[in-house]
């Protein structure tokens, strides 16, 4: 049975350090970072963030693989220990990785809720790039860009994580997911001026994602060489004989809100059908990378791709499929898991997105980007009379996730936004109430000072007295406010927490 | 699934999506090409003074 789709994204931004010979993105996202966290210390300290709690990494096992054994060319993905790494009162975790600044959000309990998240990671980012300016020398300045490529064949992720029972068959996951995530670009594709492996921009003017060109496996635990449509890590950060943890690094990063509402929300749903067992049909792909591509630079949405059974299908048909799948589902099971009152909504976005794209995907203008992003870019081309190649056409597409928000362009082409912006001011500091992220971010409020570290399934804390006591958090849905807003408001340090919390 | 077995939703089924279907030439259709308009007008104060350069020196590690 499906259970609650508790889930989050992380985000990898791209970064640009002005003003300097040789640029070390090292340096650049420690300096984005380290200028965001002393701003907050001046403003008020753990009111605001805790910059001065550390992430835990003890029980990190990135090289877990969810087929049971890695393959031994597989190659776990390093744990960075040495670099900036914060957790935020919102819960969220705000860190250098590899060569980039990354954000993930906390655990929230829907899909609107990571919208709300995600753009107040947004926020952070900008308001980190203002701090870093004010500190840097005249003529330097660091630029963050939401995006998922250079152009030139480098690529960074914008994972997404959903909260699965672990009685459900990997390989049932593998199957059944995929196709969902070879065809769910048409409507949260980012879109893309020209290709990465090689083809000319007369083969490949436009492509509806950022991200098709860089996979090359279907199924894997790889995240940045021979990266597969499906990611194995088996890493809950939550009991593990309960759930699994499914990190999804297909997806694009999203500027527009609704894009990023109909990515988690439709996944959610997807998610929950294959729980419940709801998927009828045999949707799997004869070649899905070939798919994957095949659907990325197909703008007339009409190519027909195999299927491993016989026959073939479109992206969309696929789409209409499981969307209709989601509404009998829902009639039968209601939305519950994936939140009582956006379950419908993203039934809502979601036959709106299929329809407009089905009819006439230039409706969307204002809610799928790689729509909105095309129709600015090919506007540009013919007004200006340009080739596809021109760099000025590539300087759009980059400058279109620009964070700056006198710089980027889509905050110019009229996307509509669906989180209210006082809840996303809110969420810079505060974290979300109906996740356990409301206990790692209220103690972090509120007993900063003797927290030590954090990580996702636990904090540890340090009250004076041997030995250091760490409290587990193995259950993502408990921690909310209502489970413990009450003992951490009547506690005056964390002694007297943690005697609330033994008794 | 077999080929093709998939319904495709004609626009008669759903009169309320009428005004996706509405052609450019539509006063919706003027509407957004005036707003495209107005913004392709602003978008050279705002790009990148050297596209080439920008673009060019965009280079970013690879990540995850």
């Amino acid at each position: 049975m499906a259970i609650r789709k508790i889930c989050g994204i992380e985000t990898e931004y791209g970064i640009v350090y002005r003003g300097v010979e040789d640029p070390n993105p090292i340096t650049a996202s420690s300096i984005l970072i380290n200028s965001y966290l002393s701003d907050l210390n001046r403003s008020g300290g753990t009111a605001h963030g805790a910059p001065g709690v550390g992430w835990d990494f003890e029980f990190e096992t990135p090289g877990s693989d969810a087929r049971g054994s890695a393959s031994p060319d597989a190659l776990p993905p390093e744990v960075e220990t040495h670099m900036v790494n914060a957790v935020l009162t919102n819960g969220a975790r705000y860190y250098v990785d590899h060569a980039h600044p990354e954000l993930s959000t906390p655990e929230c309990g829907d899909a609107l809720s990571v919208v709300t998240f995600d753009r107040s990671a947004e926020l952070i980012l900008e308001q980190s790039m203002r701090a870093a300016d004010a500190l840097l020398p005249e003529g330097q300045s660091i630029v963050v860009y939401k995006n998922n490529s250079d152009g030139k064949g480098n690529s960074y992720g914008c994972h997404e994580n959903y909260l699965i029972d672990r009685e459900l068959p990997f390989g049932r996951i593998v199957n059944e997911i995929t196709p969902h995530f070879v065809t769910r670009q048409i409507y949260c594709g980012a879109g893309k001026v020209g290709s990465e492996i090689g083809l000319s921009s007369d083969a490949v003017p436009f492509q509806i994602s950022q991200r098709a060109d860089f996979f090359e496996e279907e199924v894997g635990l790889e995240t940045t060489l021979k990266r597969p449509i499906i990611n194995t890590r088996d890493e809950p950060h939550a009991d593990p004989q309960k759930y699994r943890r499914l990190h999804v690094i297909i997806g694009d990063a999203n500027m527009s809100e609704v894009a990023t509402f109909l990515k988690v929300g439709s996944t959610s749903i997807v998610l929950a059908m294959i729980e419940d067992d709801w998927i009828k049909r045999d949707l799997r792909f004869a070649n899905p990378i070939h798919a994957l591509r095949t659907v990325s630079t197909d703008l007339s949405l009409s190519t027909p791709l195999a299927l491993a059974a016989g026959g073939s299908a479109t992206a969309l048909e696929v789409q209409r499929y499981l969307f209709e799948r989601a509404v009998d589902w829902a009639d039968r099971h209601g939305y519950a898991v994936v939140g009582s009152s956006v379950g419908p909504e993203i039934i809502r976005r979601w036959d709106d997105a299929l329809t407009g794209l089905e009819s006439n995907p230039e409706s969307l203008s204002t809610t799928v980007d790689w729509v909105a992003k095309h129709r600015l870019i090919n506007g540009y081309r013919e007004r200006h009379g340009l080739q596809w190649g021109d760099a000025r056409l590539h300087a759009l597409d980059l400058q279109y996730h620009d964070l700056r928000p006198e710089k980027s362009l889509a905050r110019r082409v009229g996307l509509e936004t669906i989180c209210p912006p006082e809840e996303v001011v809110r969420g810079m500091s505060f974290p979300p109430e109906d996740t356990r992220a409301y206990f790692r971010g209220a103690c972090l409020a509120k007993f900063g000072d003797e927290i030590i570290s954090a990580n996702w399934d636990s904090l540890v804390f340090d009250i004076g007295v041997e030995p250091l006591r760490r409290v587990a958090m193995m259950e993502p849905s408990r921690g909310t406010a209502a489970h413990v807003a009450s003992v951490i408001e009547s506690s005056q340090n964390a002694s007297e927490l943690l005697a609330q919390l033994d008794a | 699934m077999p080929e093709r077995e998939q319904i495709r939703r004609t626009p008669a089924d759903r009169p309320e999506k009428a005004v996706d279907e509405t052609p450019p030439s539509s006063e919706t259709g003027e509407k957004l090409k005036a707003e495209l308009d107005d913004l392709l007008d602003e978008i050279d104060e705002v790009l990148e003074t050297n596209a080439e350069d920008f673009v060019r020196s965009f280079v970013q590690k690879g990540g995850e």
